[in-house]
């Protein structure tokens, strides 16, 4: 394909998508009638509901229906495969780093993201202080994971050997012996969240200094004049109202944390016990052709994001009964 | 032409090709463009075989990315100037689970490049997108392959995927230069080298050093250790039943062979030169772990013939030089002599005349000189007898071939090639990981055992 | 440290900022102990240092890269271009090409599911028809769905459909993978929105196209600007949907795609990763600096304020 191809595709391609859209909204806008409110509607989520039909639900589905087949998909097996993943060591080593992972991971990354966007609120270099948080985020969890790998090399403690990794030369400035930081279970699980943690940090700090920016000058004008400051300020009027937008991050970050994959792949390959449940769906699947167990570790994906919709749920009521 | 001839040209030769060539371009054989009319000329003898494969695309999809990929893309530019047929590469790190994808999802390769024979054997029984090797490349098989080699390539009898590339594994790395400089010598029994190994230890050195790091694939050098080891302790018989899981995977036999790689690798004052202490064999990616050997932090790095490709640019790899190869010693001198190897084979997912006839090309002694030809930094070798000793430049390729073709030799596939996916690219590796970080013999070959499939 | 202290925020980076003397601001005045500000201090140079060890790893030569660390480099200064020179012009395919089809795959994959993403959460957030609420729900916990999932009922389908191995497969997949986020991001922030003025204007007979034209989308410009930076630093970084739909021929693979097998069947080739990193980031980084101003107002919240 020449250059001049490519970008005729892709014009083509928008101008589609804008006719399409374009026609959509004016069918809509001419609806009139009893019914006239629900066919805008229709008109409105239709689209992206087709998608996420097509694109998610339909291969969920699947899966969910392999999970209880055997490796080809062929035989019934009943709840075989769910037997497996609550009964065999290592896949319950899985889930307990699955675990490990998103209790850690929204938390820290979020205090950390909170702390930082407060502590550079309003300073005369805050948007360069912020971009160096941020910057993590524009580099793919590929390349971060290498970035990482860099810091924990190890290169044993001898003569005219020295350390090319970060993490073990500080050792060594201490005095202590050179760590297998990937080596060393389970603190190599802890390794790995660090890796997340410094990629999501800056994305809980962009949306958390917006709101924290957001408070309307009334209530913090108010309080200062009640004498309120410091970190009672924090406590009392900074953080409750950011509460909607601490708990977006939070859940953004946690589903994220649950698909956490390229950063196991790329930095152990789920070896020395570091395996989550998205990377073993994916060794189980297209590595071991196991496409029942693979199937069943995803659903316990889609189980374990419950409580966190629930929460959500009742959050978003809360908001509405106001 | 001969490939031969082109490699060294002499003025009449150059002179020759060159008048040649341009007669070529002048016949329309000359360029690169698929589309164009399949020329006649004199070179293009040995395909007329394949008939007229004008305009015909063959996709082709192989694990083998840059620069490696270099030589095989230019490798098939005969096969696509004299048929016309065009051949479209795409190689990719993530090959493995992207082929499964697209197999599934219906949009297979014509043709790929397996790296282990058990993923042709799932392949074939999972999906039955595999479709046999055609009559024309079973016929290569048999003139130019191995019993060992076509055995690989076949699943249940049927010859599915000829063989591509070989590699000998049962080699140990040394740097003839230390060696000489501390007046060691070769061992040619497995006692000599522990001889050696015990004096180097004397002497304050560490004789070992070993890296199985490899991503997901961590711990796959310890396979091929282990597989040796059998190989040596227990004959090939009982290496046979042990890879068809006739004997268990924790057998007494495989724990003896297993506590004879510990008495190398998990021993402390042997290992690991230059790199740590036993459990740094298990981050040291394989890639790093024998270049100690040219500083002299180590002496001995048992790895196959493809570590060649590790070296820094500039080192000299041969019988005098920083580095080379000697064979894995028996442990039995009277024993005959058995060698590990590994290879990729081609399977193709289409029957269509233009792609079987790109297997037969692959399959061929056309084929291999000409990948040789295109390789000369060297590094790779093939199982076809109809290689050409003289295409090949480096001195380690030259002697991987002479092991492969020397008939007093017995040959075994890399068992953990052979193994079902779940042992052979799954457990296998994470045991021997373990095994390599603390775990018992006995532990770690009982976990493969069980993970097993029924 | 004095350049976190004082100035209570007066400085406006973007055109929508609050006021400045914020709860935060106000907060942080309390705070600025030289304990908060070293606080600050030490998570910028915590986070920014792996970054610039790598940087500098990038122009150290080979030899050097594996056998010393990078902070050798202040004792020892040694800098080389040929890591770069390897990484845009080694091998055989041109590098701009790869780079042309990342543009090409990000443009359409950010534009999709935005626009889709907005009237979605409009209709999720201010119209009432049935199961409205039961189907945002299903939405957002559709976020679940890991990638891997999909790989092979949607190529399925793609093959189906004939349209393997073009750029309109990445487009798609990228567009559905990023809706249910999408979506539940914009919804939160459309609520943030007052009532009254959606309801004002309804009062006054505008339908609901109209509201979210002239209405909605200027006041979510913020949100949607700062989303698509989102979006489009996502993919843009992608690997595996690029992988797996593009078939990774130099016709529609991106960047990210070629960079991956730079480090070539050996992996520990840090200089050449380091190198292909810095090249695949200068894009997003760009768009992130430039994109950052509409981080001030955010994801969440409409402009009404200002």
């Amino acid at each position: 394909m020449t250059l001049f191809e490519k970008f005729g595709q892709l014009l083509v391609a928008v101008a589609i998508f804008a006719a399409v859209m374009g026609v959509v909204l004016f069918v809509a806008d001419r609806a009139r009638g009893r019914r006239a409110d629900l066919w805008q509607s229709i008109a409105f989520v239709a689209p992206a509901i087709l998608l996420l039909l097509v694109g998610l639900i339909y291969p969920a589905l699947r899966t969910a229906y392999q999970s209880f087949f055997d490796a080809t998909s062929v035989g019934f097996v009943g709840v075989e495969n769910y037997m497996k993943i609550f009964t065999q060591p290592e896949l319950l080593l899985v889930l307990r780093n699955t675990f490990v992972w998103v209790i850690l991971t929204p938390i820290v990354a979020t205090a950390i993201g909170l702390i930082y966007a407060v502590l550079v609120d309003g300073s005369r270099v805050e948007a360069f202080a912020k971009s160096l948080v941020f910057l993590p985020m524009a580099i793919s969890f590929v390349g971060a994971s290498i970035i990482w790998k860099f810091i924990y090399e190890y290169r044993p403690d001898q003569q005219g050997i020295q350390q090319i990794g970060l993490a073990n030369q500080f050792l060594v400035w201490l005095g202590i012996e050179p760590v297998q930081f990937l080596l060393l279970t389970p603190w190599n699980t802890l390794f790995l969240i660090i890796v997340m943690i410094w990629i999501q940090a800056g994305f809980a700090m962009t949306i958390l200094s917006a709101a924290i920016k957001a408070i309307p000058d009334d209530i913090t004008e108010a309080a200062n004049l009640d004498g309120v400051g410091g970190l009672r300020m924090f406590w009392y009027i900074t953080l409750p109202s950011i509460r909607p937008a601490l708990i977006v991050v939070v859940t953004t970050i946690s589903i994220g944390v649950l698909k956490v994959f390229d950063i196991v792949r790329t930095m152990t390959g789920g070896q020395y016990q570091t395996s989550v449940v998205a990377n073993e769906f994916y060794t189980q699947s297209f590595r071991l052709f196991d496409f029942g167990t693979g199937a069943a570790l995803a659903m316990v994906l889609f189980v374990l994001v419950v409580p966190i919709v629930i929460y959500n749920v009742r959050q978003m009521r809360k908001v509405d009964a106001r | 032409m001969s490939a031969v001839t082109l490699r060294r040209p002499s003025r009449t030769t150059t002179l020759l090709s060159a008048t040649l060539g341009l007669s070529l371009v002048l016949a329309g054989c000359g360029g690169s463009d698929a589309g164009q009319q399949a020329a006649k000329g004199p070179e293009c003898e040995a395909y007329t075989q394949y008939g007229d494969l004008s305009g015909k695309r063959i996709t082709l999809y192989t694990s083998i990315v840059s620069p490696e990929d270099q030589s095989h893309i230019d490798s098939y530019k005969a096969f696509e100037n004299c048929t016309g047929a065009q051949v479209v590469y795409e190689g990719s790190k993530e090959f493995e689970t992207q082929l499964v994808v697209r197999i599934r999802s219906g949009a297979p390769p014509d043709v790929a490049y397996i790296p282990q024979p058990g993923l042709l054997g799932t392949l074939v029984r999972d999906t039955d997108a595999v479709k046999p090797a055609p009559q024309q490349v079973a016929a290569n098989v048999d003139q130019y392959f191995s019993e060992t080699y076509k055995s690989a390539g076949s699943v249940d009898g049927t010859l599915y995927a000829a063989p591509l590339g070989a590699n000998v594994k049962s080699f140990v790395w040394y740097s003839p230069q230390k060696f000489t400089e501390k007046g060691y010598t070769v061992p040619t029994t497995w006692d000599e080298m522990v001889a050696l190994s015990d004096k180097i230890v004397a002497e304050g050195g560490k004789p070992w050093c070993a890296g199985i790091g490899s991503g997901e694939a961590t711990g796959w050098p310890l396979t091929d250790f282990l597989e040796d080891a059998m190989l040596r302790e227990n004959g090939p018989e009982v290496y046979d039943q042990w890879v068809n899981h006739e004997i268990p995977f924790n057998a007494p036999q495989v724990s003896a062979a297993l506590d004879r790689v510990g008495s190398v690798l998990k021993n402390p004052a042997y290992v690991n030169g230059g790199l740590g202490e036993v459990s740094s064999i298990a981050t040291t990616t394989f890639q790093d772990g024998g270049l100690p050997i040219l500083d002299g932090n180590c002496f001995m790095h048992r790895q196959a013939n493809f570590y060649a490709a590790n070296w820094p640019e500039g080192t000299d790899v041969s019988e005098n030089g920083a580095a080379y190869a000697f064979e894995l010693p028996p442990i039995d001198p009277a024993a005959p002599k058995t060698i590990l190897v590994g290879g990729e084979f081609v399977a193709a997912f289409s029957d269509r005349p233009e792609v079987q006839a790109f297997q037969a090309y692959l399959s061929s002694a056309e084929w291999a000189n000409e990948k040789a030809k295109f390789t000369p930094e060297g590094g790779w070798i093939s199982a076809n007898t109809g290689l050409d000793e003289a295409n090949l430049v480096s001195p380690i390729d030259k002697l991987s071939v002479e092991v492969l073709q020397d008939e007093a030799n017995t040959f075994r596939f890399d068992g953990s090639d052979l193994m079902p996916a779940a042992v052979g690219s799954a457990s296998f590796w994470t045991g021997m990981t373990d095994w390599i970080t603390g775990k018992s013999t006995e532990e770690s070959l009982t976990f493969i055992e069980q993970s097993w499939p029924k | 440290m004095t350049v976190l202290d004082k100035d209570t925020g007066t400085k406006t980076p973007g055109p929508d900022i609050a006021p400045a003397s914020s709860a935060a601001a106000a907060a942080k005045r309390r705070l600025s102990s030289p304990w908060a500000s070293f606080a600050a201090i030490v998570i910028a140079v915590l986070w920014t240092i792996p970054t610039f060890g790598l940087l500098l790893s990038s122009f150290r030569p080979e030899s050097d890269v594996k056998r010393t660390g990078w902070w050798t480099i202040f004792s020892s200064p040694t800098f080389t271009l040929e890591n770069y020179g390897e990484v845009l012009f080694g091998g055989s395919a041109n590098l701009s090409s790869y780079f042309v089809n990342s543009l090409i795959i990000t443009i359409p994959s950010v534009l999709i599911p935005i626009v889709l993403a907005t009237l979605a959460a409009y209709s999720f957030a201010w119209m009432k028809f049935p199961f409205r609420d039961t189907l945002f729900v299903a939405v957002f916990a559709l976020q679940i769905v890991p990638l891997q999932v999909t790989l092979i009922p949607l190529l399925e389908l793609y093959v189906g459909g004939g349209l393997n191995g073009t750029f309109w497969t990445v487009w798609i997949s990228h567009s559905i993978f990023a809706l249910p986020l999408a979506i539940y991001l914009l919804h939160n922030s459309m609520r943030e929105i007052p009532a009254e003025l959606v309801e004002a204007a309804r009062v006054d007979g505008a339908g609901h196209v109209r509201i979210f034209t002239r209405i909605m989308l200027p006041l979510m410009k913020p949100a949607i600007a700062a989303f698509s930076v989102f979006q489009f630093l996502w993919v843009w970084n992608d690997l595996l949907v690029a992988l797996t739909f593009s078939g990774g021929t130099q016709d529609v693979a991106p960047l990210t795609v070629r960079v991956a097998e730079l480090s070539g069947t050996r992996g520990t080739d840090w200089h050449l990763l380091a190198a292909g990193a810095f090249v695949s980031i200068v894009v997003p980084l760009t768009v992130f600096l430039f994109g950052q101003r509409y981080f001030v107002r955010g994801l969440l919240a409409g402009s009404v304020k200002g």
